[in-house]
């Protein structure tokens, strides 16, 4: 059957690809909802580096996303379940210990190959997680918020137990779950917010404090960078100046370019410094469950701002423009 | 209920060769295969009933079972002389084997425009059933002209803002343009080039859906080869 894929040729450039599709032994998934992230606005408007775009491109944008089972060839799912879909592809072969989103070889839709984009989705079903909930809207941010769910699992691994005070570097919309995710899972946690912008800093209502400066004396136990960019320099180098000895501190902000870190504070603190970025199944499986939950959905809900149906390519322009406006998430129905 | 109607009676005059352009292979498939795999996909279909040249229902049959097309909802049956015949032969077929209801509707598609979207099906057929007729149609980038009888001079040249250029599919309540098309005189009969005409005939409103310029028809030898080379365009990645 005849896919069409709306690739990214170039920035700001979009453009129909056809493909036949097989979906015998898959599951066949129509797109519903969309939300767009940083790094689909990074190459949208060609922020990456040239040689990055240009072994990319062409490729359809969106890793955040959630849809219907339109044909199950594999009877895991009846037709017309609500789905996420997992857009981390990883090898057959994991290595014991290995997460899937760190696996060499591993896949990811929108980044070298195409993201959900696309007029159908076919996937392996275990990269679909099924969800029992008639308003879908808002399970298209399930990647990002299973982002944060694996963070935080990751510091619960990684850290040592005392966990007073918690610090989450950035008010974005990573900086707010991985937030929220940390009262959820360490009910008991301190957790702080450190941000710049007071309009944003007001959504954090769930935190126990927050600041956008940082008296001298200002202490905490672990922290969870989530800035990215050039903004990240500045916030590791605050961690490190604040953070108590033996301290870990989550890295998942992205930067283009490379950063200067204080290694000297590192080894004299004996800091932990762990990388976290995607996810895999089970903290998809996770983040649905989380959003099954009245109270966590309504509070996910306050970041996402709908704007629509895309219903012709000129409206993916008008999401990505406007992506560029909003303090949060911008979420859309998919119809093409 | 809701049908489709896939028209497919042509047996290829303008294109040439000794097999009707529907059959040509695109992609690895017969042109006839992708655009009812696109339909099968729409759970709403109660039945897809496609009309072929009578010559060519064993092979579209044959070509069906071989592409593993085996829903039990897809019907064949002949075609007749011409387009709007081939969809009266459809209508036939549907009603011998389905209830008649004065709210049924029928999504009709060229089986030669295999690139139609999910999207487009379900805007003809939500508007279908709420209006009673639509039309999909895609802006004209081109100023239309309209010429004189002896095709010699221009004769009017309309604002190209409401010029549209028609594709398929074009949806109806069924009854209703079964009953229209059976009240036209044999001359409105045979200038009829479009099924929506029945309707505009009868004063009847027929609504726009937005189409797509990919929704092309397979015509020619040149559509034919501007078909496959979508396929060709922005090629894997290595």
């Amino acid at each position: 059957m005849i896919n069409c894929i709306y690739q990214l040729i170039s920035p700001k450039i979009i453009d129909v690809k056809f493909q036949d599709i097989d979906f015998s032994k898959k599951v066949l998934i129509r797109p519903r909802f969309m939300s767009v992230c940083h790094a689909d606005l990074r190459y949208y408007n060609g922020k990456r580096k040239r040689e990055i775009l240009e072994k990319k491109l062409p490729m359809a944008l969106i890793h955040e996303c959630c849809g219907v089972v339109l044909r199950d060839e594999t009877l895991n799912f009846p037709q017309g379940t609500n789905v996420v879909m997992i857009p981390n592809d990883p090898p057959s072969d994991l290595k014991p210990g290995i997460f899937e989103n760190y696996a060499e070889n591993s896949k990811f839709l929108s980044s070298g190959s195409d993201g959900f984009m696309q007029e159908f989705i076919v996937l392996n079903p275990d990269r679909v997680v099924p969800f029992n909930f008639v308003e879908e809207t808002v399970f298209c941010i399930s990647e990002l918020v299973s982002v944060a769910v694996h963070a935080v699992n990751r510091f619960i691994n990684c850290s040592h137990k005392n966990r007073e005070k918690i610090a989450v570097f950035g008010d974005g919309s990573v900086g707010f779950l991985v937030s929220l995710i940390l009262k959820k899972i360490i009910p008991d946690a301190f957790v702080i917010l450190i941000g710049k912008h007071t309009e944003k800093i007001r959504h954090f209502s769930f935190v126990d404090d927050s600041f956008i400066e940082l008296h001298e004396n200002f202490k905490f136990d672990h922290a969870f960078e989530c800035i990215g960019n050039q903004g990240s320099s500045e916030a590791i180098d605050k961690i490190i100046n604040h953070i108590r000895p033996q301290g870990t501190v989550i890295l998942m902000g992205v930067s283009e370019e490379k950063i200067a870190v204080n290694t000297r504070n590192i080894l004299e603190k004996g800091l932990t410094f762990i990388g976290s970025s995607r996810s895999g199944r089970k903290d998809f499986e996770t983040a649905v469950e989380f959003l099954e939950n009245e109270e966590f959905r309504n509070r996910v809900s306050s970041i996402l701002s709908f704007e629509g149906s895309v219903n012709k390519i000129n409206d993916i322009h008008k999401i990505f423009e406007k992506s560029l406006t909003i303090p949060f998430k911008l979420a859309f129905k998919w119809n093409l | 209920m809701i049908f489709a109607g896939i028209v497919a009676g042509g047996i290829g005059a303008r294109f040439g060769g000794d097999i009707p352009k529907q059959f040509l292979i695109l992609e690895k498939k017969p042109i006839i295969v992708h655009t009812i795999e696109k339909f099968l996909l729409c759970e709403k279909f109660d039945s897809i009933c496609v009309g072929i040249h009578k010559n060519w229902k064993s092979y579209t049959e044959d070509i069906f079972k071989k592409f593993n097309l085996n829903d039990e909802r897809l019907l064949v049956t002949s075609g007749g002389e011409n387009r709007n015949e081939t969809i009266m032969n459809i209508i036939n077929a549907l009603e011998s084997k389905f209830e008649k209801n004065d709210d049924n509707v029928l999504v009709t598609h060229d089986v030669v425009r295999p690139f139609v979207t999910l999207r487009i099906i379900e805007e003809n057929i939500k508007t279908a059933l709420k209006y009673g007729a639509c039309d999909t149609v895609v802006r004209s980038h081109d100023t239309v002209v309209e010429s004189n009888k002896e095709k010699t001079e221009i004769l009017n040249v309309p604002n190209r803002e409401f010029v549209f250029l028609g594709q398929t599919p074009q949806s109806f309540n069924m009854k209703k343009l079964s009953e229209f098309y059976n009240e036209l005189t044999y001359e409105e009969k045979s200038n009829l080039t479009d099924a929506c005409k029945i309707f505009v005939i009868k004063g009847e409103s027929v609504k726009l859906i937005e189409g797509e310029f990919s929704n092309m028809k397979i015509t020619t030898v040149g559509d034919y080869q501007i078909a496959q080379s979508l396929f060709a365009r922005h090629s894997e990645k290595a």
